[in-house]
């Protein structure tokens, strides 16, 4: 009897997760161009997370709220523009282009001004208490909570159907892989981005301001600097980062808009910027595109219903064995 | 906090009074005032009178039931998150393996069904949650803080995945008819049944009382003071000789079996288990009864957990709202009142606390405060 149930449940129990070899192997290239385009959306979002980790020593666990917002944003934008959910409109390249940056403008204005909210209303009382990490994590729970609800209350449960300007079309073969002009823009898009908020912090006045807080807040506010405006610096910029990638999402992702559908992007950003080295910029890009690369290989690997355990256990696995990332945790140290 | 600090003529809050009137009392005094109001506890079900019945709406005495249910979580996580403090977003995921295992072994559904009696099923259960702990805890409790609390974020959602995606888990569709606690009543009838919450509210107000004082024990042993070592100051602890990751291990243990049986309660009652109850909201709902009620004071998370059960039940209009009010709770608590409702004080200089105002006949000295308060530690303080 328990023999014959020990067998029932093996023969049941074998294709409940798959080795699929032959898949991985044929989806290579195809999964890393897949990858990169998700990756960068990642490497966007991780952004916010590690310049606030890099200054504040917070987890920002609201940071997915700021990018849901920003999709959002986006959407409404386009509504807003005259565009229906549904199959893709014949419009000239130009209006296409034109829209799509004012979409994006309005998102990041949306996701910044979100992102500075927050740290006024729910993290700057805290720091005035000097309260311990324990109870800004907690807040940040609370307020991303709150913002999910809000989304729910209003928009409901189902989520916005997609709008799409651009129609996925073929560009170019990379080993023998399709790259679309989705892909090809989000990437190269993000990619300037990443330079240009690179840039910044490490050429620009403000950008060593947001360095200096980060190596030794007291210092930096003795030498002239002033903390309170670096951090809303901080928030601003990676709200900002985090509204680009919103629109990213909209473009990439068909199902459309959902009030919690910043959750699971939000903890695959930060696992990236965990896995460059939380703290340091270059490490969130790396860090964005190695996950989105695994993700996507484990996908093939192992099944698509396992694409989102790949990051969590790559997650655990990354704090576990090297909990300062691939590049290290790296924001403040001097650079001459 | 200086309030207690500054002199004796200075007036103690409220909670400081009652906490040293109560200490003050003779073990023999305490019962005798407790034995009262556990009766009325447990009377609860039978005093269906207005301000407390749930008509119309929902049934009152499955509200009753739920909101005991979610005392019982809000225990075992308080002996993580108040007692140890280590923040746990994850403990869903014990709560979610406790229903599991219930239905796994007693629905018909399952592959693995054998007629096995209930009252098994709780130690299995229990058992298994326990290892599950272990298994969480050995790789992860090495981290601090804010990492421990992501990685356990992960963990939670990693538990909830596998529950959709292993087959034999039935995903959406779920287990039907999960077994409960044997007893019929004189005429054959089986007392736990789904639609009467009442035997499931006393079965569950036991479980707490004798959990209660597991917990009370553990929390005043050898045990307890690691913890509150460990929660004040981990390093400290370290140093002075305190096996804190064993520690550590042990309240994540403790915690994952009381979130288990508490999962093998609500399965029981709800007789229905599949993936939709076990989301990252739910834990940081259980977060939130912990938090809010005051995190490390049991008092505090038991009320904690009933505001944060029962008065949606009760109140049909705010039900909607209820995350989102919970949400704005836990902004607004940790900026005015990072303590909870019921703040804890650290019990591990009480009885010293006691002899010292007995000798000197005031209060004493250093006043100290839950890790929720102390200020040396600060985001860039």
């Amino acid at each position: 009897m328990n023999q014959s149930l020990s067998a029932q449940v093996l023969a049941q129990g074998e294709s409940w997760i798959g080795f699929d070899v032959g898949l991985f192997i044929d989806r290579f290239w195809a999964n890393t161009v897949d990858g990169l385009s998700y990756g960068s959306i990642y490497a966007l979002v991780a952004i916010g997370y590690t310049l606030v980790y890099g200054v504040l020593k917070l987890i920002n666990f609201a940071h997915s709220e700021v990018f849901i917002v920003g999709a959002f944003a986006a959407y409404f934008t386009f509504t807003a523009l005259g565009f229906r959910p549904g199959p893709t409109l014949d419009i000239p390249m130009i209006e296409i282009v034109v829209n799509l940056l004012l979409a994006g403008v309005v998102a990041m204005i949306a996701s910044g001004l979100l992102a500075l909210t927050l740290e006024r209303v729910a993290y700057r009382p805290l720091r005035k208490k000097k309260a311990p990490r324990l109870v800004f994590l907690i807040t940040a729970v609370g307020a991303s909570f709150t913002i999910q609800q809000l989304f729910l209350l209003w928009r409901g449960a189902n989520a916005e159907r997609a709008i799409r300007l651009l129609r996925p079309e073929p560009v170019f073969e990379f080993f023998g892989a399709r790259v679309t002009n989705i892909q090809l823009t989000i990437f190269l898009a993000s990619l300037v981005l990443m330079l240009v908020a690179d840039i910044f912090i490490n050429r620009t006045r403000l950008g060593r301001g947001i360095r200096a807080v980060a190596q030794d807040p007291d210092t930096a506010t003795l030498m002239g600097v002033n903390r309170e405006r670096v951090i809303m610096l901080t928030f601003i910029v990676g709200g900002v980062l985090a509204g680009a990638a919103a629109l990213f999402y909209i473009m990439q992702i068909p199902q459309g808009v959902l009030y919690n559908g910043g959750f699971l992007l939000g903890i695959k950003a930060f696992t990236a910027a965990v896995l460059g080295g939380i703290g340091n910029l270059r490490g969130a890009l790396l860090g964005g595109l190695i996950l989105g690369i695994a993700e996507n290989y484990g996908q093939s690997l192992f099944g698509g219903e396992w694409r989102d355990i790949v990051a969590f256990v790559l997650l655990i696995a990354i704090l576990m064995f090297r909990p300062t990332g691939i590049l290290g945790e790296s924001l403040g140290k001097a650079r001459v | 906090m200086s309030a207690t600090q500054t002199s004796s003529t200075a007036r103690e809050p409220f909670g400081t009074r009652i906490r040293t009137w109560w200490n003050g009392l003779s073990r023999f005094q305490q019962w005798g005032l407790l034995i009262p109001l556990v009766a009325v506890v447990y009377l609860l079900p039978l005093l269906n009178f207005f301000p407390l019945s749930t008509e119309p709406g929902t049934n009152y005495e499955i509200a009753l039931f739920n909101a005991a249910r979610m005392a019982l979580l809000a225990i075992g996580l308080n002996v993580v998150v108040g007692q140890a403090g280590l923040l746990d977003l994850g403990y869903v995921g014990f709560f979610a393996i406790g229903a599991y295992v219930a239905a796994v072994l007693t629905s018909p559904d399952s592959v693995l069904y054998g007629d096995y009696p209930w009252l098994a099923v709780v130690p299995i259960a229990m058992a298994v949650t326990m290892i599950s702990g272990v298994i969480l805890g050995t790789p992860t409790l090495r981290l601090r803080g804010d990492y421990l609390a992501i990685v356990t974020l992960g963990f939670g959602e990693i538990v909830r995945l596998l529950a959709d995606n292993i087959p034999q888990l039935r995903g959406n569709q779920g287990f039907q008819s999960v077994g409960g606690p044997p007893g019929t009543y004189a005429d054959g009838s089986p007392i736990f049944v789904q639609t009467d919450g009442a035997p499931w509210y006393w079965l569950t107000v036991t479980a707490i009382i004798v959990v209660l004082i597991l917990v009370g024990n553990l929390e005043r042993s050898r045990v307890g003071r690691a913890w509150v070592a460990i929660r004040e100051d981990e390093d400290a602890a370290e140093i002075m000789g305190v096996a804190t990751f064993r520690f550590k291990i042990w309240s994540f243990v403790i915690g994952a079996a009381i979130g288990g049986l508490s999962g093998v309660l609500y399965a029981g009652q709800a007789a229905f288990v599949n993936n939709q109850r076990f989301d990252v909201i739910t834990s940081v709902l259980f977060l939130a009864a912990v938090v809010l009620g005051g995190s490390g004071n049991k008092v505090g998370v038991i009320l904690g957990a009933l505001v944060i059960s029962y008065i949606p039940d009760r109140f049909q209009v705010i039900s909607e709202y209820r995350y989102l009010i919970f949400g704005l709770a836990l902004i607004v608590l940790m900026i005015f009142r990072p303590q909870g409702l019921l703040g804890a004080r650290q019990r591990l200089l009480a009885y010293g606390r006691q002899a010292y105002r007995k000798l000197l006949g005031r209060s004493e000295p250093v006043a100290t405060e839950s890790p929720m308060q102390d200020s040396g530690k600060g985001v860039n303080a």
